[in-house]
């Protein structure tokens, strides 16, 4: 069954939670992995990992780099779920 | 009048490994000498990979040193010598011979002529490929002593200014004796490869490419190596380090769940965790993604010694019991991965 919208920002959050110790509602969709959230590449990539588990979808490495904030993220794995 | 049916040795129950030993560069580089070039910082590099220094062998010391050490290490503690070899393997990536193979070289000096001996290229995985060859050669009978050696001087093959994998490498060599064993002390190897993935970890061009450019000949050019070709420097490593990450935890936890099933045991049997040591944020993550018992002794030799390629596994076991950390006794279990791709996993009782 899809995710809504809402439930993949909860869980992102989650997943976000659970690798950086940020606390959920820091996770906002407007906020940059690099520069708000201070997100690095690796731990972008155990995130990723996460999420196409969590949400079944297959998020490719060069897709990625155009993930900058919350919001692609949810966008992208939400129409990656369709 | 009927064939003649073949002999063949008698395959015993079990292998073991008999002693573990090793050897490392004597130069413990800080990260501060080497971040010039890259552009980096200490923390930098210790809040990405966790090393604050490697081990890289002093001038004039040779690959075959590093593993001639690291052999000799592991016979005197198995209170053997080269004599009782009947087999020596050696994984390495930094031989920089086509022929012949430093194995038959190390074989000979150790004293173990004339001992069957060859190379395996399997890059990061190669000890553990090592010791499921000899696992396999000494449970059939083949061989009842064999000699596993991962050895790397990947100082002769890093570009200082390269900021993907360079400044993680460093040299040193681990070896193993594997005997006989009344009880499997080697369980069955999980092991595998995906060449499809093979520019995820790669050489920057071939060596012919390099011969052809010195030659004057034309070198053929192919859009992957294209514009390394057109600097023409010598062939070095470049890693997609994202990538690798990405691949090492999403895929090498299951094949880790899956050597330890294959071993017949339960995760909370598994008192030591010894991966490869590519980077200390890889081995956390795995840690955290494999969830062992709570008490689990972890490898965790790069942040002094770095990335040793087929070398750390070997010496990350090396160091855990001459540290105290693990016990003779003690279930371990390695898992190694890396260019190719290439992994393997294997649950072992430490010697």
């Amino acid at each position: 069954m899809a995710h809504s919208e809402e439930d993949i920002l909860a869980g992102l959050a989650e997943i976000v939670n659970d690798e950086t110790g940020l606390p959920a509602d820091a996770v906002q969709k407007d906020k940059s992995f690099t520069d708000d959230l201070d997100i690095d590449s690796l731990s972008m990539m155990t995130i990723v990992t996460l999420a196409e588990e969590k949400f079944e979808v297959r998020i490719p490495d060069e897709e990625v780099k155009n993930l900058n904030t919350v919001g692609d993220a949810v966008s992208f794995i939400a129409q990656a779920q369709a | 009048m009927t064939k003649p049916t073949l002999a063949q040795p008698t395959p015993v129950l079990g292998s073991r490994i008999l002693a573990v030993g090793g050897s490392r560069g004597s130069e413990l580089v800080p990260n501060d000498d080497i971040v010039g070039p890259i552009n980096s910082s200490d923390e930098w590099i210790q809040q990405r990979t966790g090393i604050r220094t490697r081990a890289r062998a002093a001038t004039g010391v040779t690959i075959k040193d590093l593993a001639v050490d690291a052999a000799n290490d592991a016979l005197d503690k198995a209170g053997l010598t080269g004599s009782d070899l009947d087999a020596v393997l050696v994984s390495t990536v930094t031989h920089f011979e086509q022929t012949p193979s430093l194995a038959t070289i190390v074989t000979d000096a150790i004293g173990a002529t004339p001992a069957p001996a060859y190379d395996v290229s399997a890059a990061c995985a190669g000890y553990c490929y090592g010791i499921a060859q000899a696992d396999a050669l000494v449970r059939a009978g083949t061989a009842e002593n064999v000699l596993v050696i991962g050895v790397e001087k990947m100082s002769d093959f890093i570009d200082p200014t390269d900021r993907t994998i360079s400044f993680l490498l460093g040299d040193g060599a681990g070896a193993a004796v594997v005997g006989r064993s009344d009880t499997p002390g080697i369980g069955p190897t999980v092991w595998g490869s995906d060449g499809s993935q093979s520019s995820v970890i790669y050489q920057t061009h071939s060596w012919l490419d390099y011969r052809r450019e010195e030659l004057g000949e034309p070198v053929p050019e192919t859009p992957e190596t294209a514009e390394e070709v057109s600097q023409m420097t010598t062939p070095t490593l470049r890693q997609l380090g994202p990538t690798v990450f990405k691949w090492v935890i999403s895929s090498m936890p299951n094949i880790a769940r899956r050597a330890v099933d294959a071993a017949g045991l339960q995760l909370e049997d598994i008192d030591v965790f010894i991966p490869h040591q590519a980077n200390m944020r890889i081995t956390d993550q795995l840690l955290k993604l494999i969830k062992f018992r709570e008490d689990i002794v972890v490898g965790r030799d790069i942040a002094d010694t770095g990335n040793t390629s087929a070398a750390s596994i070997p010496l990350a076991t090396e160091r855990l019991l001459r540290e105290g950390q693990a016990k003779g006794g003690d279930i371990a279990l390695q898992i190694g991965f890396g260019a190719g791709l290439a992994y393997a996993a294997q649950v072992v009782v430490l010697p």
